[in-house]
């Protein structure tokens, strides 16, 4: 059984993924220079618009964490493969951490232009509640289980949250009212260096999204792996002590 | 899988007819549920009156939990999930008639709130179609989405701190819809609730059709 110790990595790096960290890095970089320091502020909102180069990219990576989590769901559902459900909840873990910054970053952009870190918006809430299901979908993932069980359950979870979304995002547009116009009509408006340094942003946080659910992916890949492994080991270890048992003559 | 259905509501509501659980528990603390709302807002300056629609739905969504848990609590007993596989009934006619019966039972507690909100909080209600219209397609939606997320959650040791972190985020639309239909009912313009009806109705058909097509599967676990 050593073997199968030994064959574990001792870290989740690989060469493609240390490039990949080390482009990121170097985009956010050039994305905080271009944002705090070439652009020029807004003429509506001032310095404060320059949050859209954060906010924005990140809400965006979010959006992909949680269809990547649905698609890892009905996959599993459908070919019951280990790789897809790893994507599954990989996915809903990462994009669950961009919800927190997508809402964080939110509600400090919220505070100069609304005048209030928090308002009933109809995106806020919207992302409030789907924070609180996902959230909901990694507890139940972590519940002691059978893998199967636990793969199958939480497929289901994921499925029943995702169905819940388009419904609570036209409730709650039709209580509040849309997101406020003024700060939808600024990206359309936004051209050259501007629009420039967002795009540049999304593909930065985009990156740093993959880097995250690469290693995400495969920490949880090895605690399956280790999971299946140990009932193995502990087979051969019974074994092992059943043998080594003399039977008196 | 219709007389499945009924063969399943008729068990459970027999079992709460006899154990008197919601009767004696679930509707009392609904009661109670409205009296502490009295404490915590201003009961003198028409504060209650106001929010009779949010403050009535609040107290059923907390009900409904204590319902879904009551229903899924009786099958985990004695190895009955078991009996429940083996017995042959269609997974999806398990579904409906655990549903059937929780709804029932919150339709009754909403009559039983309806009463009360009107004798406490002074409310005077109107509007009668939108209500009911209301009242049972969000009742509907409500034991629905609680039978998936009851069965989910039953085998688990974690089961009483679970289910209300599930189920509660999912139904918050049901919340929200209901709210605004009855406000609209008894502001007397019924006409801007009926939109919130569709909404709760779409609710209620998408949770439906999952636990049809996916009760079997969740009965299977644990």
């Amino acid at each position: 059984m050593t073997e199968s110790v030994a064959a574990v990595p001792a870290h989740t790096g690989s060469r493609s993924t240390r490039l990949l960290g080390l482009a990121t890095l170097a985009g956010i970089a050039v994305v905080l220079v271009l944002a705090l320091a070439v652009t020029g502020p807004d003429k509506v909102q001032g310095d404060a618009a320059r949050l859209i180069y954060l906010h924005v990219p990140v809400a965006i990576s979010m959006n992909v964490g949680f269809g990547l989590c649905t698609l890892g769901s009905v996959m599993w559902l459908w070919k019951r493969s280990r790789w897809w459900d790893t994507v599954a909840v990989s996915a809903a873990e990462v994009g669950l951490v961009f919800t927190g910054l997508t809402l964080v970053t939110g509600m400090v952009w919220g505070r100069p232009t609304w005048g209030v870190y928090w308002t009933w918006d109809a995106r806020l809430t919207t992302f409030s509640l789907l924070f609180l299901l996902y959230l909901g979908y990694l507890v139940v993932r972590r519940l002691p289980a059978d893998v199967e069980v636990r793969n199958r359950r939480s497929a289901y979870v994921a499925l029943l949250a995702f169905v819940d979304v388009p419904i609570v995002y036209l409730s709650v547009s039709w209580w509040r009212g849309l997101h406020q116009e003024a700060t939808l009509s600024l990206s359309t408006t936004i051209s050259g260096l501007m629009l420039f340094t967002l795009v540049l942003g999304i593909a930065v946080a985009s990156m740093g999204f993959l880097w995250l659910l690469v290693h995400r992916f495969r920490v949880a890949w090895l605690e399956d792996e280790v999971e299946i492994a140990g009932l193995d080991l502990a087979i051969t270890e019974r074994r092992a002590e059943a043998a080594s048992v003399e039977v008196p003559a | 899988m219709f007389r499945d259905a009924a063969l399943v509501a008729g068990k459970d509501l027999r079992i709460e007819w006899r154990s008197h659980v919601t009767t004696n528990q679930v509707a009392p603390f609904a009661v109670l549920v409205l009296i502490l709302f009295a404490f915590a807002l201003d009961p003198d300056r028409d504060v209650l009156q106001r929010a009779t629609a949010g403050l009535f739905w609040i107290a059923i969504l907390f009900s409904a939990v204590l319902a879904v848990q009551r229903a899924f609590a009786l099958e985990a007993a004695d190895g009955n999930r078991d009996a429940l596989r083996l017995s042959g009934l269609s997974p999806a006619g398990i579904f409906l008639g655990k549903a059937g019966a929780i709804a029932l039972e919150l339709a009754a507690l909403e009559v039983l709130l309806g009463i009360g909100v009107a004798v406490l909080y002074n409310t005077t209600w109107s509007g009668w179609l939108l209500l009911i219209t209301t009242s049972v397609v969000a009742t509907i939606g409500l034991a629905a989405a609680g039978s998936l997320y009851g069965v989910l959650a039953a085998g688990l040791r974690v089961r009483e701190t679970l289910l209300p972190l599930l189920f509660l985020p999912v139904v918050a639309p049901v919340l929200l819809g209901a709210t605004r239909a009855f406000e609209a009912a008894l502001d007397q313009s019924p006409a801007d609730g009926w939109s919130w009806v569709t909404l709760l109705t779409t609710f209620a058909v998408i949770y439906v059709a999952f636990g049809v097509l996916a009760f079997g599967s969740l009965l299977e676990e644990s």
